[in-house]
């Protein structure tokens, strides 16, 4: 019953009774009374009845009164404020009630009220608190992803099913090196978030690394880590290091090996290196020792009186071809060391311009000097240890600022074949040779920086040279020193920094919570599942009347976040000519496919991009039509399940006409760029599928299993190509 | 009766010297230039010493060595060891092979001819 019927009964209750009470008295009255005591009153009272029922109503209104205000206090205040209470705990804690009715009734307001400021300043502290840990974590996190990235080293981070969950950009490129696929993958095949390292590693290797890290950690050794070398597929050396990720349980139990990091280093040139090194030692050692032998045998031959002539000219040929041989093997060996010996102090390979520019700002700095740039080479690429090298140039144009009053210096740098020049010029008085060589015996010491070494240190660390060379046309005069070159560095790194421009996604912690699926694929929640979203550019609509797929581009979605940076991009050559009329649609011209290889080179190493996850595409059934008609020839086959975004959105919109990728876009809030590259449509497609697994959840669609059923049952599912 | 000595060495240079040498203490000489030609040699002439050399071609001198002291036929021969693999391994291998001694390179020629004589029980 409604507080208003109840209100109104009771007022009606109220005026009936008082009706009712004086209806009684006056019936009661009436009875009492002898027959002579009626016959006297009747007289009386009849011409006053009007009177009495007047008096009858207005007691029943008045009660009517009374009961409506008492009504308003028991009924309908405590029940508005009943409402507004289970507001304020259900959805608005910032409301409060209007304190209202009786006294008592206003307390109680009151006191609810001081309760629900209460609930709410707990809420806020507990609110900050979790978004300060959340903010740390973040924060910590991004500043581990970022000294990662910039570690010289590869890491790799996995969970005990050999899962990765973080590497860095090192690493991508090293196994981008091991590869055999198409450069498309970038490597991406091999290593990505939530890919099986065993991919790369042998599972016993792995397997066997781990148990002899737990042995350790059993023995509470300092350092539970463990060593192996390994050949990858490609026949790579790589050494890898392998150190236990620790979680220690609540309380005071033992610490339990939840993951592993392995720091891997290619060291096949290394050890092609140290082969070399050691076959030069032996031809050194060994045949060096034949030489002498032959030498030595001959000489004391020579050593006998009895000798002919003939016999003596045959002894001192073999004395002179020997010593000659032996040059010969001491040049070629001490080139060669020459190479070797360079590897041993850790140098870096940078490139030319940037060392000069520091250089520069060295100068400019600390010395206070102004400096000019003259010919500087940009291809050249060289070897140094720059902390030391441009000590000794500050260390120079110090002196030469101080003995020498120059007050400006030039830098030039050159490419001298497997050596770089650089120059360091002034005008003016050039110094005697005995000068220069004080100069670089002397431990280098300026502008408050000392250091224990020599110039000529620093230039034999880089097995370099130096000299003090005149220009007197110009009256100027230059130290060159020497360095060695190095081979320019693959831009690829610049261009694998510069794809997503926030920092790349390469890390998920959260896989660690994610252990090997037990149960099918169709069990599992979408939210958890690992996506490969794609699309296709294609000649034209008809795959069975011979059009092909010119391009593929897809990204991955792990943990519900889309990957950019791990993407697969890649031309195909359709082997068949280009209608002109699709060029306008994808923008890739005839000469665009020339020389991209062929659909059969491709769809092997999209396969392995793929393996392991859900293919999602807008309006897959194309696309996978057109997989499906090469799998004969390819033997090639996509076995995984397969979601459709076209299907999905009828699934959530049913009444909208148009499930265009663009309308639907505009739907969801998705930012559209770059469509109709395969790659641009890959990607907008997986924003839109993102947005899409919130709503399916809302209609109660939350596995996989239950997105393909849904899908099925929509019209757009009985279309065919 | 003159003792005859094989030099098998694939190195010229120090097969003039050795000839010459071994000659010139009243032994009779036959050469050989790799591992095979010195396993032949070894059969066909019968030499009471063997002067080998370990890095020859074709066949290297652990193996002519170790045919030489497998074959029923050449009981007897003494087989002396020149090589420039100084390592003690390599000695301990040499020797191991059925070599009676062995010389590191580069050796004196003194001591060459001692310790050819010792092996060959000829009054120095």
């Amino acid at each position: 019953m409604s507080v208003q019927s109840r209100q109104a009964l009771a007022v009606l209750a109220g005026s009936g009774l008082v009706v009712a009470v004086l209806a009684a008295a006056g019936v009661a009255v009436w009875r009492d009374l002898g027959a002579d005591e009626r016959d006297i009153l009747e007289p009386i009272l009849n011409p006053r009845l009007g009177l009495l029922i007047m008096v009858g109503l207005l007691g029943a209104g008045a009660a009517a009164v009374l009961m409506k205000s008492f009504a308003q206090g028991a009924l309908a205040i405590p029940a508005k404020m009943a409402d507004e209470l289970g507001l304020i705990v259900g959805t608005d804690p910032v409301r409060r009630l209007v304190p209202d009715g009786s006294p008592e009734l206003r307390r109680i307001a009151e006191a609810v009220n001081a309760l629900a400021d209460q609930r709410r300043s707990l809420q806020e502290d507990v609110e900050a608190r979790i978004r300060e840990a959340r903010l740390s974590v973040e924060e910590e996190r991004n500043r581990l992803a970022a000294l990662m990235s910039e570690l010289n080293q590869s890491v790799v981070v996995c969970n005990l099913d050999g899962r990765i969950l973080l590497y860095n950009n090192r690493a991508r490129l090293q196994f981008k090196a091991l590869s055999d696929a198409p450069a498309a993958a970038g490597g991406g095949e091999i290593i990505g978030l939530g890919r099986s390292i065993y991919a790369v590693f042998e599972r016993s290797l792995i397997v066997h690394a781990l148990e002899s890290i737990q042995e350790r950690i059993r023995r509470q050794s300092a350092q539970p880590v463990a060593n192996f070398v390994t050949t990858t597929r490609a026949g790579q050396l790589l050494r890898v290091q392998m150190a236990p990720v620790l979680s220690s349980p609540e309380g005071d139990g033992e610490a339990v090996v939840s993951g592993f990091v392995l720091m891997l280093d290619n060291i096949t040139r290394n050890f092609e290196a140290e082969t070399r090194r050691d076959q030069m030692l032996h031809s050194l050692t060994e045949g060096s020792r034949s030489s002498l032998a032959n030498l030595r045998a001959a000489a004391e031959m020579l050593e006998y009186p009895d000798l002919d002539s003939e016999l003596r000219e045959r002894f001192l040929k073999v004395i002179r071809d020997e010593v000659q041989g032996m040059s010969t093997r001491l040049d070629e060996t001490a080139n060669a060391f020459a190479d070797s010996l360079k590897t041993r102090w850790p140098l870096d390979e940078m490139l030319g311009a940037d060392l000069v520019a520091a250089a520069q700002r060295r100068v400019e700095k600390k010395l206070n000097l102004p400096t000019k740039l003259e010919e500087v080479d940009p291809e050249v690429w060289v070897k140094v240890d720059s902390f030391s090298l441009l000590q000794a140039i500050g260390y120079l144009v110090s002196r030469l600022s101080d003995e020498f009053e120059v007050r400006e210096v030039r830098f030039r740098l050159t490419s001298a074949g497997r050596l770089a020049h650089l120059d360091l010029i002034w005008s003016g008085q050039a110094m005697s040779t005995e000068t220069v060589m004080a100069w670089e015996l002397e431990p280098m010491t300026f502008a408050g920086e000392s250091s224990p070494l020599t110039v000529r240190d620093v230039i034999e660390r880089h097995d370099g040279e130096i000299w003090l060379q005149r220009e007197k046309t110009q009256h100027r005069a230059f130290f060159r020193l020497l360095l060695p070159s190095a081979l320019p560095q693959e831009q690829v790194e610049a261009a694998a920094f510069l794809k997503g421009d926030s920092r790349p996604e390469y890390y998920d912690f959260d896989l660690f919570k994610q252990t090997e699926a037990s149960h099918a694929l169709d069990d599992r929640l979408l939210s958890e599942l690992t996506f490969t979203v794609f699309d296709t550019e294609t000649t034209g609509l008809n795959p069975s009347e011979g059009d092909e797929i010119i391009q593929i581009g897809a990204a991955r979605i792990v943990n519900g976040k889309l990957l950019k940076s791990e993407s697969f991009e890649q031309l195909v050559d359709p082997l068949r000519e280009l209608p002109e009329a699709s060029t306008k649609i994808h923008g890739i011209t005839p000469d665009m496919l020339l020389g991209q290889p062929p659909l059969a080179k491709v769809l092997p190493s999209f396969h392995a991009f793929a393996e392991d996850t859900v293919l999602v595409a807008h309006n897959a059934a194309f696309d996978m039509r057109f997989l499906q008609l090469k799998e004969a020839s390819t033997g090639v086959r996509f076995t995984q399940p397969v979601l459709d975004t076209l299907l999905l959105s009828a699934v959530i919109h049913p009444s909208q006409e148009s499930h265009r990728l663009e309308a639907i876009c505009e739907r969801m809030g998705v930012h559209v760029m770059g469509r109709h590259t395969a790659m641009g449509d890959a990607i907008v497609t997986g924003e839109v599928f993102l947005r899409m697994i919130p709503l399916l959840a809302e209609m109660g669609i939350r596995t996989l299993g239950e997105a393909r059923q849904a899908s099925e049952k929509t019209y757009y599912a009985r279309v065919k190509y | 009766m003159t003792k005859k000595i094989l030099i098998a060495d694939d190195e010229q240079n120090i097969v003039i010297s050795l000839e010459f040498l071994m000659k010139r203490e009243g032994f009779s000489v036959c050469v050989a230039n790799d591992g095979q030609e010195a396993l032949d040699k070894a059969r066909s002439e019968q030499p009471d010493l063997v002067l080998l050399d370990v890095m020859m071609p074709r066949k290297n001198g652990y193996e002519v060595c170790q045919e030489i002291r497998a074959d029923a036929a050449l009981q007897g021969m003494r087989i002396l060891m020149l090589t420039a693999k100084g390592r003690e391994t390599e000695v301990t291998k040499g020797i191991a092979m059925g070599a009676d001694a062995y010389m590191t390179k580069p050796f004196s020629t003194k001591e060459l001819v001692a310790k050819v004589k010792a092996l060959l029980d000829v009054a120095a």
